[in-house]
């Protein structure tokens, strides 16, 4: 098999700005579900009455839906409505409505792996509820989270491969338009992989990392 | 005067050609499910054996599958493969192959997990009892491990009913794409087509995977007890 090196070098600079905004999509992404995804697990801890039900649902709808129908909802439904948003703002819209109800799971399962004990003293010391979420539980459940975060993290990164369907120039679009053009598939294909080897596998490792330091957080180890 | 929105789910034959496409996604799902779990099973028992080399080429044969996203790999099979060795397959066939293949990668891991999550003396009592290695497995390993891996087995399965709907990026006419078709076709007429079509796309899905999910919770739920 002759590697066409030239063509190669080439259609790197095209490659290089679809990883960016890739990149830029999937931290968009990631930081609105994070977010998300605290409000929700806060909401259903302290069992918030009226939109508990409502966390719920969204919870359930977003976990059983694919995230390509998310975005064809969004950016083709929406707009015919009356509510049009760009490309990207939906692309982001959609990663954070998938991403949140995943990062709210592995928000509940760090925030119940917290001992009643723990929570009991620190009512008995006489700290708000406020005070007792934000000095007792998000420290001790976080470093349980990571691990989850971190897979959600990975996950999201990934589903940006996504977005192409709705007309953004990811690497996903490029190498489809690029196959069009050139009809180079062996090398447009080879770009493609190595373009999301070279961004998730750093993460993938900086993920186990911190995943192994924040191990000696943890209480009673 | 205009028509309600939602007329364009029940105009014609749409809702019958919207069926039909449904069965073409649930048709991939259920081929990949099933061979991806036969193999999954096969991989998760190569897994546990002790040599390191074969550890790690599943291991890696995993991650490969874990760090590349299913759509990266659906190209691959569908442009890459098929114009490399100058065959001709439908999408239909590949999807069928590369969510299988990625099915037996995270069965495996399933399965791996339950097996290895068996105490170690469940082995050793049954080859006590005179059993061979295959009826250690069939009669006492297996159907403690299945308990074990079927909350997760069942997830998978969500996940890849799921990952069905990518197809229409390999030009498979699935209910998607039979979407798109009714979409073009009343958009003038009926503006607000997409948003009813593709809402009820959506409400499709999530019928089918609502209860799948419901089901691995609760088995969870009870076996955890």
């Amino acid at each position: 098999m002759n590697v066409n090196w030239e063509f190669i070098i080439t259609t790197l600079p095209l490659y290089e700005k679809a990883a960016w905004l890739t990149l830029k999509l999937a931290a968009g992404g990631i930081l609105a579900s994070l977010v998300l995804g605290l409000l929700c697990s806060v909401i259903l801890y302290y069992r918030v009455r009226g939109i508990e039900k409502l966390v719920q649902a969204y919870i359930e709808l977003s976990r059983n839906t694919p995230l390509l129908i998310q975005l064809f909802f969004l950016y083709y439904g929406f707009t015919k409505i009356g509510l049009t948003m760009s490309e990207n703002t939906c692309a982001i819209i959609g990663l954070s409505f998938l991403g949140g109800s995943y990062m709210a799971e592995a928000f509940r399962g760090g925030i119940e792996s917290v001992s009643k004990t723990q929570i009991e003293s620190g009512l008995s010391i006489g700290l708000s509820k406020m005070q007792l979420f934000r000095y007792i539980i998000l420290p001790q459940a976080f470093s349980v989270t990571i691990p989850a975060v971190g897979a959600n993290c990975i996950f999201l990164l990934k589903e940006t491969s996504i977005v192409g369907a709705i007309a953004i120039p990811d690497i996903m679009n490029l190498t489809q338009d690029v196959i069009g053009m050139y009809y180079q598939t062996f090398e447009s294909l080879l770009m493609l992989v190595m373009a999301y080897l070279v961004m998730i596998l750093p993460l993938s490792l900086f993920l186990s990392w911190l995943e192994r330091e924040v191990r000696y957080a943890e209480f009673g180890n | 005067m205009q028509s309600l929105g939602i007329n364009v789910l029940f105009e014609g034959i749409n809702l019958q050609r919207l069926f039909g496409g449904l069965l073409v996604t649930v048709e991939i799902a259920f081929f990949s499910i099933a061979i991806g779990s036969l193999l999954g099973i096969l991989m998760g028992l190569i897994r546990t054996s002790k040599s390191k080399t074969i550890c790690f080429v599943c291991r890696i044969y995993l991650e490969v599958f874990r760090i590349i996203p299913i759509l990266v790999w659906l190209f691959i099979a569908y442009f890459g493969v098929t114009r490399m060795f100058d065959i001709h397959v439908s999408g239909e066939v590949v999807a069928v192959v590369v969510f299988s293949l990625w099915g037996a990668a995270e069965m495996g891991d399933i399965v791996r997990g339950a097996l290895e999550s068996l105490p170690r003396h469940q082995m050793e009592s049954g080859k006590a009892l005179g059993l061979s290695s295959l009826g250690v497995y069939r009669y006492i390993l297996i159907p403690q491990a299945i308990r074990r891996m079927l909350p997760g087995a069942i997830n998978l399965a969500t996940r890849m009913v799921k990952t069905t709907s990518l197809v229409v990026m390999i030009g498979v006419i699935d209910v998607v794409k039979v979407g798109q078709q009714i979409i073009e076709l009343s958009t003038l007429r009926i503006p607000t087509a997409a948003f009813w079509i593709y809402g009820f796309i959506f409400i499709l899905y999530f019928i089918i995977c609502y209860p799948l999910a419901k089901w691995s919770k609760k088995l969870e739920m009870k076996w955890e007890s």
